[in-house]
């Protein structure tokens, strides 16, 4: 498995509902907002109760794995009061169809977990924590179309950027949540 | 306060005798919207138990305190925390054990009515699913109609009653529901029957069960005689028994009529499930008591917890026989069908004996209602 995940999880061999009873406290004890946890389990009821209680909840449900008897799940916290609408500041922004016509680099800093179950093609992945350590790795000279999930994280990407000397930054609205084009998958 | 266990027999004789009861059914909203425990006096509160973890304060004031309440989940662990939380609150609750798996596989034999001579006929009433097998039973002998895959409780019912099973029998090939007959013939030395037109892919031996053929059954000689009725699928086959009763196997049901697209060809079986409703069974006394393999909602149960009607209110009553217009019947039929029935194909496949899962896995097949029908 080489899904990068902040927290492990062994719930396998547990039955309903030890599954989601673990989920839910180690996810309000161990895991911060933002970070993936994996939960590893072997109950096939998880699958479908996992995602219900991420929605019920309002955590992300990233995906599912399975290998073997084994379902790996991903789940990344959020915090409910945050709304998704968060206030965005960064002025210069794209829309997700303008993304088809313009050259240069899309830079998706979602969680490494929320990449691989879908991206789009050719993306380049730098969690938004990872950013300040790698953005020398980037191009100044290159337009870069920073993307999330909903538009806030890419927002303070695009911030943290153009601080850096990083002009030719656009924040891609709304973001892969509402992306209607091909991805692909790196599981 | 105490937690009981109930057992699916027990939540049967409730179904049955039309008591009233308190189902807190603590799966999430899809599946218990896709399928539930029904009763003719049952009330439901559906919470999945994963939004109780904090605590049950909140549905407190929604649960009866003048009913029995049974906590229900898939399987029993969820039930019986949530129970357990509400006993801790002061309510005397119940849990189903094994949850919806076992409710799926409980059987309750009912008796339909005596036959000529001291002979019996049972209806084996699987509430879970939706599934109706038969038992004909007559001077120490037995006949089986689409029996469903506990062939224990079969074999056993019949030992009980002193019978060598001789003749099994399906009405067609199986897609909602895993087939026990050729399982119960193997076991007992019985002679495994299945229309030939249905059994082309199958993997084993049987005696193809054309039309016109007749077994009799013990020293009495009751009659249980094919009748070709095609539509639902292309072999499908109903027996007409002791001159009374019509298996219609799911072809005609209480409130609908057998669905032609489970083996992929709606459009080309329209015509013989047409033929069937329209003709064949018109030409036979409307006194038969219509006996299917299957029920859809609760309502199509009699008082006594069979599922049976007179042919003729049937020809009065069911929509699907009442449809004039051909077209009008092939747009019945064809368009708008219900989804299938959870993993119709594999469980083909299981009964054309091309693949033999495992115990959990036949389970994990058949959860789920059985939509053969559309109404």
């Amino acid at each position: 498995m080489t899904i990068h995940a902040d927290v492990v999880l062994d719930a396998k061999g547990l039955a309903c509902p030890m599954p989601i009873v673990k989920t839910k406290k180690t996810i309000e004890k161990e895991v911060e907002e933002g970070q993936v946890v994996e939960i590893q389990a072997t109950d096939q009821g998880s699958k479908a109760d996992l995602v219900a209680w991420a929605k019920s909840t309002g955590h992300q449900y990233i995906g599912l794995v399975e290998e073997g008897d084994v379902l790996f799940h991903y789940i990344r916290k959020c915090n409910p009061e945050k709304a998704d609408a968060a206030e965005k500041t960064f002025t210069q922004t794209a829309s997700n169809d303008e993304l088809a016509n313009v050259t240069g680099t899309v830079l998706d800093v979602r969680e490494a977990a929320e990449y691989a179950f879908g991206h789009i093609p050719g993306a380049v992945s730098m969690p938004l924590g990872d950013l300040e350590a790698r953005m020398n790795e980037l191009n100044k000279e290159e337009a870069i179309y920073v993307i999330c999930r909903t538009g806030t994280r890419s927002d303070l990407a695009a911030q943290t950027l153009a601080a850096n000397g990083f002009t030719n930054v656009y924040n891609v609205l709304p973001g892969m949540s509402e992306w209607q084009g091909e991805t692909a998958q790196t599981l | 306060m105490t937690v009981s266990t109930w057992t699916a027999q027990q939540v049967a004789q409730k179904v049955i005798n039309n008591d009233n009861l308190f189902i807190l059914d603590v799966r999430n909203a899809d599946a218990f919207a896709d399928w539930k425990i029904e009763g003719h006096k049952f009330e439901y509160l559906n919470i999945p138990y994963f939004e109780l973890l904090d605590g049950v304060e909140e549905i407190l004031p929604k649960l009866p305190a003048d009913k029995d309440i049974l906590v229900v989940c898939a399987k029993e662990g969820s039930s019986i925390m949530v129970a357990d939380m509400l006993s801790e609150e002061g309510l005397d609750v119940a849990y189903l054990q094994g949850g919806m798996k076992s409710w799926s596989m409980y059987l309750e034999p009912i008796k339909v009515a005596d036959l000529t001579d001291g002979g019996e006929l049972y209806q084996f009433v699987r509430l879970g699913k939706g599934c109706l097998s038969y038992m004909v039973i007559s001077g120490g002998e037995a006949a089986i109609i689409d029996a469903v895959r506990f062939t224990e409780v079969f074999t056993n019912f019949a030992a009980e009653k002193g019978a060598t099973i001789k003749h099994v029998f399906d009405t067609h090939l199986h897609a909602d529901h895993i087939s026990g007959g050729r399982h119960i013939a193997a076991q007992t030395g019985a002679t495994y029957y299945l229309p030939e037109k249905d059994a082309e892919e199958v993997v084993f031996d049987y005696t193809a069960l054309d039309d016109g053929l007749t077994v009799k059954i013990g020293a009495s000689q009751i009659e249980v005689g094919a009748l070709y009725s095609p539509g639902h699928t292309i072999g499908s086959t109903s027996f007409v028994v002791d001159n009374r009763f019509l298996l219609t196997g799911d072809i005609l049901f209480i409130d609908s009529i057998g669905r032609p697209d489970l083996a992929g060809l709606a459009e080309d079986w329209v015509a013989d499930l047409r033929e069937t409703l329209y003709s064949r069974y018109r030409t036979l006394a409307e006194d038969l008591i219509v006996l299917p393999a299957h029920f859809m909602i609760i309502d199509e149960l009699n008082e006594d917890g069979t599922v049976a009607r007179r042919l003729g209110d049937l020809f009065a009553q069911n929509h699907g026989l009442n449809v004039a217009d051909a077209d009008e019947f092939r747009h019945l039929v064809t368009d708008n069908l219900p989804p299938q029935p959870n993993a119709y194909q594999e469980i083909r496949h299981v009964n054309m004996g091309k693949v033999t899962p495992n115990n959990d896995e036949q389970t994990e097949m058949e959860i789920g209602p059985n939509r053969c029908a559309v109404r």
